[in-house]
């Protein structure tokens, strides 16, 4: 008898203390969402990278599968963007140093019209591939925010690293040696 | 005649009738020396009659209305107002089919009277509905609420009449301050009418320009000679009274001098009743509800907001959700009427807790009763006039 | 606490205050009082039975009506301080960072504001104490239903039919009396007539109509429940989409958090009432509050991409065309675009006159579209006009190369070399809105401002909510829990024939005492029943009484 009553009040104990404990921990979890809500949902290291298809200037299609294999080092870009223009020359240099050792260079700009990327293109003398994203659907996919961003992309396809702002010559280089296939 | 004109007629059909039924219903309940239940009824059954009579009429102006405008009436101050009067009475017209409580009406209808003279001092020409107005929510969601909140007043009422029984207003208490201070505010209501009407009447305008909270000029013009001056006023109109006092940017000083001229008006003529009556108003009240039967009144209370709150969390919580989700895009956003809403939501949900769960009942009850219905009005004045947001349509 | 035997022999459990078989007052303070406490029908509410450990004491503080209604009180209070001053989000300065809109406070509401900002009522629905507050309702709503529903269905499922003398003479309908050998049956008859379910069993019977509406409550606190973890599930990331797209008239953009639609927008207009065509009777309000808009409209034409293309590939397939509005919102696979702002009058294209600077003569005009512009035009006359560089948001000279700071062609700037049959050798110059400028000296012609076209902005929220079916399935059980509770009610009456005749007879309703009287008096007059006394009535009158005596 005592033994059964005893055996009911533990059960009583254990039902209380686990409702009670999810309780709180959905309370917690809660606050804890609310506090980091303003936090953007990235991509993180280690993603696939979103594949995409674009047309160049010259009217070819770049599809980011194509590149597999090879690391893509993807520039998103604006000509109204004054750190852009800073790196830009720095990217064509060692695109020249790294497309035969399997790095491929893609700037993708944001919405502009063919004539200001194409006279931007001649101005900076540009040899990478530059692709246009005309709905910027692929800026969406990508979640970009700020420009420039550089995501660099192994050759596994995945994401190696997420850059925002402007990169000196020095750090492109280290970020191509990251993506170099072996 | 207009249709507008008819509509509006058949409003003055309704006041009157109001008006009316009042007085018999005042008399079927002092008649009744004896405390018997015949004598009452009798008047108590004219008085009803007359007082379904205004409500169809009032139901009357609220359909022409509605066909004059081509929107339900419910889009602006005016005609929220007034259709919360309407509600009121018709809350009352089925309370007192259920319960044959003439006192209830002796209470019920001025302040109904009090609500739509309230509602006239607004600009009630037909107005146009801006594009966030224009659903049929507009109907659903706004009927539901304005019925809710009739019965809920009922309630308020019933716990009125109570408590003018039940508190003792020959001995000085916290009690007979607060009745006294209710009969107070409703004399100030009477107020805010007198004086909108004496200056609207007189033709008073005084024009002003001054420097609103975003540093921006801009122009006023008062209705009421000016107690208090915006911010960095400068008078336009030659002649009229100085403000007293400037205020800051944050506060329309010209609903203030509204509200001033309001309480001044309120309040001499409060002091008019007491030095004639040489008793508070409450006292004054006594011997209407001498045969109220307490239990009675205390149910009566408690039904109607258990007819009410279900209403009222359809129509002020879901119905608004629903469509703040069609026009807004998110269901809730804390916008001031909708806080106020869910404040009027959490106030009755602790009565109910309070009564079912605590055994609050009588004189606790009777007062939440009516503190619900200054709950009401603040939401329905206050986050109108005073607190912006996206409902300040008046 | 022991569990308490009744002198009928029945053993109940700890803190019963009345007898679950028949009815008795267990507790000292239940006998010596006149009318019997009804709530739970005389069941101990669980938690108040145990009281030993830490748990059981936090499982009775949330169980507890007056912690219950405090969480309520504190909620309401707080909801109300926060519509004192407007929340943040309906704060408007130009950059929102939180020094801004700090400033915004004490600017605008001086140390009123200053204070409130401080205690960080700015944003308070989003504060953790509120959220907390709201999770603490959340328990005590769990909780106290738990305590209560299980004993309380129990011993309404138990129920005897014949109760003790004590039990009857304390519910605050009661009669008792002679009355007729049929009684019985015909109080049956008329009960069942009533939509009363009776039982009997020996010499009593009990008679019972709208039990449901007891459960009432507990329906409605499990849809409340739900509606919270509702709530709770749309703070947690992914489960709503609320993005902003400002789409200029003409352009295609692909939809934020929509993966493979896309929005055209084909046109953007405001309107507003005129006060003409059928609208003359809103003049008078027309004229006192100037204009008031009568439709926004963004028409839009959505597209989606096949299943399988990928981002950036144009094959788009037209879903629908669809114009705007507010309150009528584009929807589609479960998110909808609503019309929430606008910007008008954005410059599109620029038309320029090629004109000789001497004779003012023209060679022709030319239009350039400033969101796609051309690398050269082509006059009738033989003229070209070559652009060497657009500008759109010119901001000035840096190294002498013109910058431009946005992509938006808010002032544009053109570089442009303009060669004529006279000037077959070309003439460059760079214009913008105010000026022009000649890099080589003194040119022979110009392009003379014609005129532009403009284009508006349609600000458009997408959204996409997966908690609404959550939300609105608490919305509906709480409805129908509140009406079973409120719009029912709970009426019983038990009646007994004793040995010499006589009848007592006891009735209860959970609430409408009124209706349940109006029911006896039908029962009564229809089955000669005894007279019966509201005894609360009863119980007012004599302390009334008593007080009007004792001066």
């Amino acid at each position: 008898m005592n033994g059964k009553k005893n055996k009911k009040k533990t059960n009583r104990l254990i039902m209380r203390s686990v409702i009670l404990l999810l309780l709180i921990a959905a309370i917690g979890y809660t606050i804890y969402n609310s506090a980091t809500a303003d936090d953007v949902s990235l991509l993180e290291v280690g993603d696939d990278a979103p594949n995409f298809s674009l047309t160049d200037l010259d009217g070819n299609q770049h599809k980011l599968s194509d590149y597999r294999g090879q690391g893509v080092f993807l520039n998103f870009w604006g000509t109204w963007c004054e750190p852009c223009k800073e790196e830009m020359p720095a990217m064509d240099s060692q695109y020249g140093e790294y497309k035969d050792q399997g790095v491929q260079v893609l700037a993708v700009n944001i919405a502009q019209s063919d004539f200001e990327v194409q006279s931007f293109s001649d101005q900076f003398k540009l040899s990478f591939p530059i692709v246009i994203d005309k709905t910027k659907d692929v800026m969406t996919a990508y979640n970009i925010r700020p420009l420039p961003t550089t995501v660099l992309v192994n050759p596994e396809g995945k994401i190696e690293r997420v850059v925002t702002g402007e990169m000196t010559e020095q750090d492109i280089k280290g970020y191509m040696e990251e993506i170099k296939p072996e | 005649m207009s249709l507008t004109d008819i509509s509006s007629n058949l409003l003055y059909v309704a006041f009157i009738s109001y008006l009316i039924a009042t007085f018999v219903f005042g008399g079927a309940v002092k008649g009744n020396k004896a405390g018997t239940f015949k004598s009452e009824k009798r008047w108590g059954t004219i008085a009803f009659a007359i007082t379904v009579f205004g409500f169809l009429a009032n139901l009357g102006y609220f359909f022409t209305r509605w066909g004059a405008t081509g929107h339900a009436p419910l889009s602006n101050m005016f005609e929220f107002t007034t259709a919360f009067g309407m509600t009121l009475v018709g809350g009352f017209i089925v309370i007192y089919a259920l319960y044959k409580t003439p006192v209830i009406g002796m209470i019920v209808l001025p302040v109904a009277l009090l609500i739509i003279a309230f509602a006239s001092m607004f600009p009630s020409e037909v107005s146009p509905l801006i594009p966030a107005l224009q659903s049929n929510w507009l109907a659903i969601h706004v009927s539901t609420v304005v019925i809710a909140e009739g019965i809920l007043a009922i309630s308020a009422a019933a716990g009125l009449v109570f408590l003018l029984k039940e508190v003792d207003m020959t001995k000085k208490s916290k009690q007979r301050f607060w009745l006294e201070a209710i009969m107070y505010s409703l004399v100030l209501v009477i107020g805010f009418v007198v004086a909108s009407t004496y200056f609207t009447a007189t033709g008073y305008e005084a024009e002003f320009t001054y420097v609103d909270k975003e540093g921006v000029d801009a122009a006023i013009t008062y209705k009421m000679p000016p107690i208090f001056g915006m911010n960095e006023y400068t008078q336009m109109t030659e002649g009229t009274l100085t403000p007293f006092v400037e205020t800051p940017a944050v506060v329309n000083a010209s609903k203030l001098t509204t509200v001033a001229w309001s309480l001044i008006f309120g309040t001499i003529l409060y002091w008019i009743i007491r030095l004639i009556a040489r008793k508070r108003i409450a006292a004054l009240l006594k011997p209407f509800v001498k045969n109220v039967n307490l239990q009675l009144m205390d149910e009566i209370g408690y039904r109607a907001i258990i007819i009410g709150f279900p209403v009222f969390t359809l129509g002020a919580l879901i119905f608004a959700m629903i469509w703040a989700q069609i026009a807004w895009s998110r269901f809730w956003g804390w916008d001031p009427k909708e806080v106020w809403a869910l404040v009027t939501w959490l106030f009755y949900a602790a009565y109910l807790h309070l009564r079912l769960g605590k055994g609050w009942q009588g004189k606790k009850s009777a007062w939440l009763g009516v503190a619900g219905f200054a709950i009401i009005m603040f939401n329905l004045v206050a986050v109108n006039l005073i607190i912006a947001g996206l409902h300040s349509y008046a | 606490m022991e569990k308490m035997q009744c002198t009928c022999g029945h053993i109940n459990p700890p803190g019963t205050v009345l007898c679950e078989a028949c009815g008795r007052s267990l507790t000292e303070k239940e006998q010596n009082s006149k009318l019997v406490d009804m709530r739970y029908e005389g069941t101990a509410r669980r938690s108040q039975t145990y009281n030993k450990s830490i748990v059981d004491k936090i499982w009775n503080f949330f169980s507890s009506v007056k912690v219950g209604v405090s969480i309520i009180v504190a909620l309401l209070v707080a909801a109300a301080i926060g519509t004192i001053l407007p929340q943040e989000q309906y704060v408007t300065v130009p950059v929102r960072t939180d020094a801004t809109i700090e400033a915004y406070y004490s600017d605008v509401y001086g140390s009123i504001g200053k204070v409130y900002y401080f205690l960080g009522f700015n944003d308070l629905y989003n504060s953790f104490w509120f959220i907390i507050l709201v999770g603490m309702l959340a328990i005590s709503l769990i909780i106290a239903s738990l305590d209560r529903f299980v004993p309380l269905y129990r011993s309404l499922k138990n129920q005897r039919v014949l109760r003790h003398q004590s039990f009857m003479n304390k519910q605050r309908i009661y009669a008792e009396g002679p009355a007729d050998a049929d009684s019985m049956q015909k109080a049956e008859a008329k009960l069942k007539e009533l939509k009363y379910k009776v039982s009997t069993d020996k010499n009593g019977l009990l008679a019972e109509k709208g039990r449901f509406s007891r459960w009432g409550p507990y329906v409605n606190h499990i849809g409340l429940i739900i509606f919270l973890f509702g709530v709770m599930l749309r703070m947690m990331p992914g489960f709503y989409v609320d993005e902003t797209l400002w789409l200029r008239e003409g352009e295609t953009r692909a939809i934020p958090e929509a993966p493979g639609y896309t929005l055209e927008n084909k046109g953007f207009e405001v309107e507003n009432y005129t006060g003409e065509d059928g609208e003359e009777k809103f003049g008078e309000a027309l004229d006192r509050v100037g204009t008031v808009a009568k439709n926004y409209q963004t028409d839009v034409v959505l597209y989606q991409k096949p299943e399988d293309a990928l981002p950036g590939e144009t094959n788009l397939e037209k879903v629908k065309e669809y114009p705007i509005r507010v309150n009528q919102p584009l929807k589609f696979d479960g998110y909808a675009v609503y019309q929430m702002d606008f910007k008008e009058d954005e410059l599109k294209t620029m038309t320029f006159a090629l004109t000789n600077k001497e004779t003012e003569e023209s060679l022709g005009n030319l239009t350039i579209d400033l969101i796609n512009p051309e690398k050269e035009y082509t006059l009738d006359g033989g003229s070209v006009v070559k652009l060497l560089g657009y500008y759109p948001d010119f901001s000035g000279f840096e190294d002498g190369e013109p910058q431009t700071k946005t992509p938006l062609p808010n002032n544009p700037g053109f570089l442009i070399e303009m060669t004529t049959p006279e000037t077959p050798q070309g003439e460059t110059s760079f214009i913008t809105i105010q000026n022009t400028v000649e890099p080589f000296g003194d040119n022979d012609y110009k392009l003379a401002f014609q005129s532009v076209e403009t284009r508006d902005v349609s600000g458009l929220t997408i959204r996409k909510d997966r908690t609404l079916p959550i939300l609105g399935l608490g919305g509906l059980i709480f409805m129908i829990g509140v009406a079973q509770g409120m719009y029912f009610n709970h009426r019983r009456f038990w009646i007994q024939q004793q040995a010499d005749g006589g009848i007592i007879l006891a009735g209860h309703t959970n609430k409408n005492w009124f209706g349940l009287k109006k029911d006896l008096d039908q029962v009564k007059e229809y089955a000669s029943l005894p007279a019966y006394t509201d005894q609360q009535e009863e119980i007012e009158k004599l302390e009334k009484e008593e007080a009007e005596l004792t001066p």
